[in-house]
């Protein structure tokens, strides 16, 4: 049900989430509970896989666990709990929008709302370009375990210089090929902007889900305050 | 027959010092098909990314007329239509269909009008079936023919092909030839396969460091730079 609702609807029901999560205090465990609620209805119907889209949401924690840590040890336990949730639900919110999405239509999304047009170009190359890295790693990966990678002895100094070098290899491979697609999409008189196919319509569905989501999550912010 | 492409004493030479383009001269007239032939490295890639601007040297190219300059860009990259050695650089979007609508949008034209274009191009192809398919779903062959379809709903004047039959059996390679024929438009083929040459081209420029080594007869070129397996 989300995949079909107006992108940039989705974006700035986003946009009040993600605010309504920053700004809320205290944010305590019933706080989470709340919004974790809405998110979880998001999940459940936009049809998602739920514990795949839990589990990326987790890719957060590394960067927040260890200030959640100093935070705890200083003896301030809410504090620390803050740290964690409320990156972990802003990811999980981020990534509903994302999952939901096509990216094309996200990013013509964030320009019509007055996201600075090279901003919406890096962001397009970077969603390009990480497919060629993927691919780039993926072929030096398969060319590797050809010549025998996998029977190499596991010193670790040794394996640090063969990661380090493959890595600057990998970096000029797709850089090379970045320049490529760049060329390709000049030669076809791209001039970074994305023009979709078909000029988005919004519906009274998208200003619901809008409405909705921003009601939602600013009526539990300040349900919580009070 | 009127001059498409004129280019005279192109020179360009790389970051790193690398000198690719030394002097080249080169002219292609109206419905003709020139084959650029040469050893890897002697330039003939880097000369037709000059034509529309993608790399700029020294030296006087015109396109139609028109002098390959920035504000000139718009115009010439829509009468050069660019088909690259590796199609997934140029296939990017989630469908056939909104790739080869790419380039018809880009020339501002509505979503109605690139669509007709688009779908016209893909039949011309013989990819209207693939509509729906993800790029990266499709053979070589196929992707070779959704990148050209993409470039024909442009409806350039002239066509580059870079290296066409690369990734390509030889089946597709004769169903591309055939398609080619069909074309009314100028091309450029940059090529080392001398049978797709001689299939298509009236003629051919062999590049050697550089320059223009020699132009003529596809065969007379073939023999005098023993350009054949």
């Amino acid at each position: 049900m989300l995949h079909r609702r107006d992108a940039r609807m989705k974006l700035l029901a986003l946009l009040a989430v993600l605010v309504a999560v920053a700004t809320t205090q205290p944010f305590g465990l019933v706080t989470a509970s709340g919004f974790a609620a809405l998110l979880g209805a998001g999940l459940l119907i936009s049809r998602l896989p739920v514990t795949g889209v839990l589990a990326r949401a987790a890719v957060v924690l590394p960067f927040t666990v260890t200030f959640a840590g100093i935070a705890w040890l200083a003896g301030e336990a809410g504090r620390a709990f803050a740290l964690i949730a409320k990156p972990y639900l802003s990811a999980l919110a981020v990534l509903l929008v994302v999952a939901t999405t096509p990216m094309p239509a996200l990013l013509a999304a964030a320009s019509s709302l007055g996201v600075p047009r090279m901003l919406v170009l890096v962001l397009q190359f970077l969603y390009r370009y990480l497919f060629v890295v993927a691919e780039q790693a993926q072929h030096m990966w398969v060319a590797a375990q050809c010549r025998g990678a996998a029977l190499r002895t596991s010193h670790r100094a040794g394996r640090f210089r063969a990661a380090s070098g493959t890595l600057a290899v990998l970096f000029a491979r797709s850089y090379e090929k970045a320049e490529g697609i760049e060329r390709s999409m000049l030669a076809r008189c791209f001039d970074g902007r994305i023009r979709l196919l078909a000029p988005p319509r919004l519906g009274w569905r998208d200003l619901a889900l809008l409405a909705f989501a921003a009601v939602a999550a600013w009526s539990w912010r300040w349900w919580v305050a009070s | 027959m009127s001059v498409l492409i004129q280019a005279s004493d192109v020179r360009y030479r790389y970051d790193d010092g690398t000198l690719a383009l030394d002097g080249v001269d080169f002219q292609l007239e109206e419905g003709e098909t020139v084959a650029l032939l040469g050893p890897n490295g002697s330039g003939k890639t880097t000369f037709v990314l000059h034509l529309t601007g993608l790399l700029q040297g020294s030296g006087e190219i015109t396109v139609c007329g028109m002098p390959v300059r920035k504000e000139n860009f718009a115009a010439i990259r829509a009468k050069v239509g660019m088909v690259f050695q590796d199609s997934d650089e140029q296939l990017f979007l989630p469908s056939v269909l909104e790739d080869a609508v790419f380039g018809p949008r880009n020339l501002g034209l509505p979503a109605d009008q690139a669509l007709a274009h688009a779908r016209q191009a893909l039949e011309q192809v013989g990819m209207a079936w693939a509509v729906a398919k993800a790029p990266y779903h499709l053979s070589a062959g196929e992707k070779r023919r959704v990148a050209l379809a993409g470039v024909l709903a442009m409806s350039p004047q002239i066509l580059v092909l870079d290296e066409p039959t690369t990734y390509l059996d030889p089946p597709t390679q004769r169903e591309l030839i055939r398609l080619l024929k069909e074309l009314p438009q100028a091309k450029i083929l940059v090529t080392h396969d001398i049978a797709f040459a001689q299939a298509l081209a009236s003629r051919a420029v062999f590049f050697e460091r550089g320059k223009v080594a020699a132009l003529g007869a596809i065969d007379e070129i073939a023999r005098r730079y023993d350009w054949r397996l």
